[in-house]
């Protein structure tokens, strides 16, 4: 009952009641602190309703986890931070539509880093959420919630959000697949921005099918994003396998920095990949060095702006007695937003500044081009890049939280992506000890069916997606 | 010695004959509404929603960049604005600063030397609306502020000129010209509230200059211009330099107030709105440019050559696209160069004078008037009797000439048959004279027989007993 498409069968010939009921049993005792807000009552009343009278769709039937920044109508949506606490949208978030228009369930919320902002989910309002794989450990962000739970077994599918690698490092960390689609492909509304140049809605599966299959529904053309494009096909060509397939190894995506079996494991995923029929070349990707500065002025100075709505006056939190406009403003800003939150607002606010645009934010927009270039060459040569999602393996909780620089930097494979607008996957190949590591699979623009492809074929040649952790 | 002031305009007009908002499709038509009764997840910015922007909303802009002769740029992007109020539920407002939609316009005004000059336009730029605060009694007593966000994401127009006025009475003739053009184009109604807002920026020469903003109202902007030379001009007088500084007009006490600013300069942190992509409008603008009407300059021109009216007839009668309509329909109907005279020098002050405008009036009974001053049947004084009384009391011009005996000449034929009739009855001029008043009768009735029952009865009666009592 690994794949949708058998659950999908399974709660046909059973009760989904019955398996929703067992899902949420898990999560009430679940030690991951996966969830934030369950919408158990609704999730119940649908399912009932289709042991009753059981609906179509691609996902009919199928309950599904939701990161806390995707607008759900009737269901809180906080981006785990306290200046939303109570903040229950009036509407459904494009994908939220598309997903219940194809039959699924919504069990409820998932616990990100404030904002999405971080690799570790431990910003949140609600505590950090473990990594089910070892529970002294982060499961990755910022979208930690949603890979945590669809790793421990209390969600079969979720999806995240990824700004600079949220849906992939969380996706490596816990050991499943994570897709970033190419910029445009998802349509964003109802996605609470953190910087909307970068940020594209991605699935967490425990298999690429199961990705493939998320894509199907939620991509496609909104008019209500005018960034927004048309979608193409996902799982008919999955299983056509690599043979032919020329891959990128960019040179920049290994070697200082990189845990050792990080690298080892990557580069065996390589060899099977060779194996099945593909061909690799070094590629250079030769900006990759500024990416994380551009990066994070860019990401920084959208979420200064982006940031700027939430004053406690229509929505969220309100504190004390009001007194005049900008007193209260101020107190509730300075109550509502977490650290991480505020040093971001702070930066973004100073680097668009009069006589800092052009030093930084302008600079960065320069550094994104060169970027996106890099990539655009390599793929001249190449179908896909390949490298690793993240440099190490989950870390402790607690052990980077007060050095944000560090924690900065385990995105640099992972950042670029963003800045360029390609897709991107994450798939588990292989350990670390006991902890997950993910090969990050790079496509071209709007080539998500050659990167799942590639994706699939490594995942049927090799164990590690079967592999679930034992969590109490 | 007015050379030495300068002046330049920031005029923010609502786009408000548009049916949907700048970014979302709530309706414009709140002018009368309860409050926050037309807004949307889009317009109030809850959090994860997107702008969509209105296409119609950037033809109207591209059709006034046209009508102000600008530039029409090649693309046009969207940028953030950033600041914090309570009217703004974003935190920035969706505006344009580099790539505006339309740069290096100009608009001919008369100056106060009598001459026409060319004032030019810096740029003409795209933004949203902010909503509004409503303040429980005045500003200074309230004891909590409301806001109002129906307001929020009206599409507007901000039109920037260069420094290139020199007193208040040029500042009014250019917003007369442009909320002319404006209205020419069917873009704007100028009579809903706060559908023309005005920002003044005023120095004198070699001082620094003082900006007077959200001056609503052309009368304001003269009186907030007047007090801003006054002031400035005594601070020089007795040798106290003027600080740059934003000033509020107090339309109340008609003087500018220093805003004592939070912070020194505002920095609003451009950027560019990522939610919207680029726009390429060149490719739009030759159908745009199809669809232009005729504008008062050279509509203008037209009358003075179409109709043979002097230029000053002509420009009072195209400074308004409904009085220009409205003289055509007549002069289709009646001699085109009385009917300018009649509908500019006395129509239109008779209508200022009640503060009324044109629609008031009807076309039809202008025809009549003017017709009838043409065939010489009213005097100038009759005709100006008529359109006071149809103003003030209603009616129809031919009754009021009947009712008040306006008729300057009875009809020769009615006169000739009255003559003819008594000259044949001289047994019922008898009985008349003998006290028969009902002898008359016979007369009218001859009278009515040879005119072929064209006459008024009661006119042709009131002629019988005249030319009987001669006798």
């Amino acid at each position: 009952m690994n794949m949708l498409s058998q659950l999908k069968d399974h709660l046909l010939a059973n009760s989904s009641e019955e398996y929703l009921s067992k899902l949420f049993e898990k999560v009430e005792n679940s030690r991951l602190n996966a969830f934030t807000t369950l919408a158990k009552e609704s999730a119940l009343a649908r399912a009932r309703e289709f042991d009753r009278k059981p609906w179509g769709g691609l996902m009919a039937g199928v309950p599904i986890a939701i990161k806390e920044c995707i607008s759900t109508r009737g269901i809180e949506s906080n981006c785990s931070s306290r200046i939303l606490k109570g903040y229950v949208p009036p509407y459904d978030a494009h994908v939220i539509e598309r997903l219940k228009a194809e039959g699924a369930v919504i069990m409820g919320k998932t616990n990100m880093d404030e904002f999405a902002m971080g690799t570790s989910t431990e910003t949140s309002c609600f505590g950090p959420t473990r990594n089910p794989w070892d529970l002294n450990c982060v499961p990755g962000g910022s979208s930690g919630g949603s890979a945590a739970c669809v790793a421990g077994g209390e969600a079969p599918c979720a999806l995240g959000s990824d700004t600079g690698g949220s849906v992939r490092c969380p996706a490596s960390f816990c050991g499943i697949v994570g897709l970033k689609p190419t910029y445009g492909l998802v349509s964003r509304f109802g996605l609470i921005a953190y910087a909307n140049s970068l940020e594209q809605i991605g699935p967490l599966t425990t298999n690429v099918e199961d990705t493939a299959l998320l894509m199907e529904v939620i991509a496609g053309h909104d008019w209500r994003d005018s960034t927004s494009a048309e979608k193409g096909s996902y799982l008919p060509g999955i299983k056509d396998g690599v043979k032919g397939l020329k891959i990128g190894i960019p040179k920049e995506y290994f070697g200082e920095g990189v845990d050792p079996q990080v690298e080892k494991s990557v580069w065996d995923a390589i060899s099977t990949l060779e194996g099945l029929g593909a061909s690799w070349r070094e590629v250079s990707l030769p900006h990759t060095k500024y990416a994380l500065a551009a990066y994070y002025v860019i990401a920084m100075s959208e979420a200064s702006s982006n940031l700027a709505r939430f004053d406690g006056l229509r929505y969220g939190l309100r504190v004390g007695e009001d007194k005049d406009w900008h007193t209260t403003f101020s107190e509730i800003r300075s109550q509502g937003f977490g650290p991480e939150v505020k040093r971001r607002i702070l930066l973004g606010t100073y680097a668009l500044s009069a006589g800092y645009y052009g030093r930084y934010y302008l600079k960065a927009l320069k550094v994104r081009t060169l970027i996106k270039d890099d990539f655009l060459k390599a793929f001249k040569d190449v179908d896909i890049v390949a490298g690793p999602t993240m440099p190490i393996p989950a870390f402790r909780i607690g052990e980077r939280i007060n050095d944000p620089l560090s924690l900065y930097l385990a995105d640099v494979f992972t950042v670029p992506i963003n800045l360029a607008g390609v897709p991107a996957i994450s798939v588990p190949c292989g350990f670390a000890d006991r902890l997950p590591i993910g090969l990050q699979l790079i496509g071209k623009h709007f080539d998500e069916a050659t990167v799942l492809r590639a994706a699939h074929a490594f995942e049927e040649a090799t164990p590690f997606h079967e592999k679930r952790p034992e969590v109490v | 010695m007015e050379n030495d002031v300068i002046i330049g305009l920031e005029i923010h007009v609502q786009l408000n004959r548009l049916q949907s908002k700048m970014f979302c499709g709530c309706s414009t038509a709140y002018h009368s509404s309860e409050p926050n009764t037309h807004t949307c997840p889009v317009c109030l910015g809850l959090p994860g929603s997107l702008p969509v922007l209105n296409k119609k909303a950037v033809e109207y802009g591209i059709k006034v960049g046209l009508a102000l002769n600008c530039q029409i740029e090649e693309e046009t992007l969207f940028y953030r604005k950033n600041y914090y109020y309570p009217d703004l539920p974003k935190g920035f407002q969706i505006s344009q600063y580099d790539y505006p939609l339309a740069t290096k316009g100009r608009i001919m005004i008369r100056g106060d030397d009598g001459a026409e000059r060319n004032i030019r336009i810096n740029r003409a730029h795209m933004e949203e609306d902010p909503g509004r605060l409503v303040h429980a009694g005045t500003i200074d007593k309230a004891k909590y502020t409301m806001v109002d966000y129906n307001r929020c994401g009206m599409p507007l127009l901000e039109v920037v000129t260069e420094p290139d006025l020199h007193s208040p009475k040029e500042a009014r003739a250019f917003l007369d010209k442009l909320k002319s053009i404006l209205e020419y184009l069917d873009v704007f109604d100028g009579s809903l509230e706060g559908s023309m807002r005005v920002d003044a920026n005023i120095s004198l020469k070699g001082g620094d200059r003082s900006e007077v903003k959200n001056i609503s109202g052309f009368k304001g902007v003269e009186k907030a211009l007047s007090y801003e030379i006054t002031r400035q001009k005594n601070l020089q007088r007795r040798n106290i330099k003027v600080v740059q500084e934003t000033r509020h007009f107090d339309e109340i006490r008609n003087i500018t107030v220093s805003i004592r600013s939070k912070v020194g300069a505002h920095d609003y942190r451009y950027f560019p709105e990522c939610d919207l992509v680029p726009l390429r409008i060149a490719s739009w603008v030759p159908a745009v440019k199809a669809q232009l009407p005729e504008l008062p300059d050279a509509k203008r021109e037209r009358f003075v050559k179409q109709y043979g009216m002097t230029d000053d007839h002509a420009k009072s009668l195209t400074s308004e696209i409904k009085v220009a309509n409205f003289y055509e329909a007549v002069a289709a109907k009646a001699p085109p160069k009385l009917t300018a005279v009649w509908v500019a020098d006395v129509l239109k002050g008779e209508l200022n004078y009640r503060d009324q405008g044109i629609d008031r009036f009807s076309p039809e009974h202008m025809v009549e008037i003017v017709n009838m001053l043409s065939a010489d049947k009213i005097t100038e004084d009759g005709a100006v009797e008529i359109i006071r009384t149809l103003l003030d009391k209603g009616g129809s011009p031919q009754e009021i000439v009947k009712d008040r005996g306006l008729g300057k000449a009875e009809d020769e034929a009615v006169v000739k048959a009255v003559k003819e009739a008594v000259a044949e009855a001289p047994a019922a001029v008898a009985d008349y004279k003998a006290g028969g008043q009902k002898a008359l009768n016979y007369i009218v009735g001859l009278v009515m027989k040879k005119t072929r029952g064209k006459a008024d009865p009661g006119e042709v009666h009131r002629l019988v007993k005249a030319e009987v009592d001669k006798l």
